[in-house]
């Protein structure tokens, strides 16, 4: 992929999370912070499937974002062909498994598995 | 190292008349030799039109012939003598003694590029980088071919890229650049700024092999906007703007 293809993805993410973290964080305004993180409120945010769906949209932009800035960050520390590849599918590996992670936790409540 | 030469004798040779004088700390390492760089120290007297470069070659001429720098015209336009004076990459010709408002003068090859010896550093790079953005116009047809008539460009199309011609390749930019300081890959704000001066210019039609050039993991995306290079340019050429208007193309808001 190129670099630019890349770069507007890394910019487009970075504007949409922070647009929905800002929605995520208004939401959190309607209760308490003590109470928000209590298990049943937070079971139940995860069973309302609009914002369930706002928080996996919220992971997967900001692991994109996260993990392409880290790439950036390593590609620009040491260079080398082999060093570069490994890098790149690294950080694609690590943010794969970041987003299958918490996305597990969302699919887990929603099946009945707590 | 430290050491202060008294003034060799010299049939011929005219020293600075002036009663002031600063002391000039001019880096020295042979990496053939050397294993770090050391500094000596000269007590050099100045008038107030003497330029950094008119002191080192004080030095050379009288006190220790060994000193290497690289200079050519003295005017800031063959950008040969680019280095760190006192602290800030600068043409040693371009910077008078008195602006510095300081008694001690310290001069240090520019940063990022390998030294040859002292003062002088390879080049290398930064003309490669320069090369490979192709810095001439690209187009199919001649000026000779078309009726023996020039391209022409009206005053507002001159004025998209002129700024940007008068890069005199001194170097500085790139030694002021944090990114080519750990990116050993990373084309540089030179290099940059002059594609952008070819892009932006209504005569070439090369813009797309440009910037298919430019856009790789270590292309125009590395620049973080520093701004230090178009800080230390001499010649106004500002570069940093020049990258920013060149990702205006690779954004779409530009065409």
């Amino acid at each position: 992929m190129r670099e630019s293809i890349i770069m507007k993805i890394h910019y487009g993410t970075a504007l949409a999370a922070i647009a929905l973290v800002a929605v995520h964080i208004l939401m959190r305004l309607t209760q308490g912070f003590a109470e928000s993180l209590e298990y049943d409120s937070v079971i139940a945010n995860y069973k309302f499937l609009p914002y369930a769906g706002m928080l996996e949209i919220i992971l997967i932009l900001l692991s994109i974002h996260g993990f392409n800035g880290l790439r950036v960050i390593l590609l620009e520390l040491k260079q080398g062909r082999t060093y570069e590849k490994a890098v790149s599918y690294g950080c694609v590996a690590a943010m794969i498994a970041l987003i299958a992670y918490g996305s597990r936790t969302i699919i887990m409540v929603n099946t009945g598995m707590t | 190292m430290a050491q202060t030469p008294s003034l060799a004798e010299e049939s011929g040779s005219t020293p600075f008349s002036s009663s002031q004088s600063i002391t000039l700390r001019i880096a020295r390492y042979n990496p053939q030799h050397d294993s770090a760089k050391s500094f000596m120290e000269f007590q050099v007297p100045y008038e107030k039109w003497t330029t950094v470069l008119e002191a080192i070659l004080e030095v050379k001429k009288h006190f220790d012939h060994s000193v290497a720098v690289r200079y050519s015209c003295r005017q800031a336009t063959c950008g040969s003598c680019g280095m760190i004076i006192n602290g800030k990459p600068r043409l040693a010709c371009f910077t008078k003694i008195s602006e510095l408002n300081s008694n001690v003068i310290t001069v240090e090859p520019m940063n990022n590029f390998p030294i040859i010896r002292d003062l002088a550093v390879k080049f290398e790079r930064l003309f490669d980088t320069h090369h490979k953005i192709k810095p001439y116009l690209i187009r199919d047809d001649t000026e000779i071919t078309t009726n023996t008539k020039e391209f022409l460009q009206t005053p507002e199309e001159l004025e998209q890229y002129i700024q940007f011609s008068n890069c005199i390749k001194c170097g500085l930019c790139n030694s002021a650049c944090p990114t080519m300081a750990t990116d050993s890959s990373f084309v540089g704000p030179q290099a940059l700024a002059q594609a952008y001066r070819y892009v932006a210019d209504s005569r070439d039609k090369g813009k797309d092999n440009r910037l298919k050039i430019i856009d790789d993991s270590h292309g125009i995306w590395r620049c973080h906007f520093a701004g230090s290079c178009s800080q230390v340019c001499p010649k106004g050429v500002d570069p940093a703007m020049g990258i920013q208007l060149l990702r205006g193309y690779m954004l779409g808001f530009r065409s």
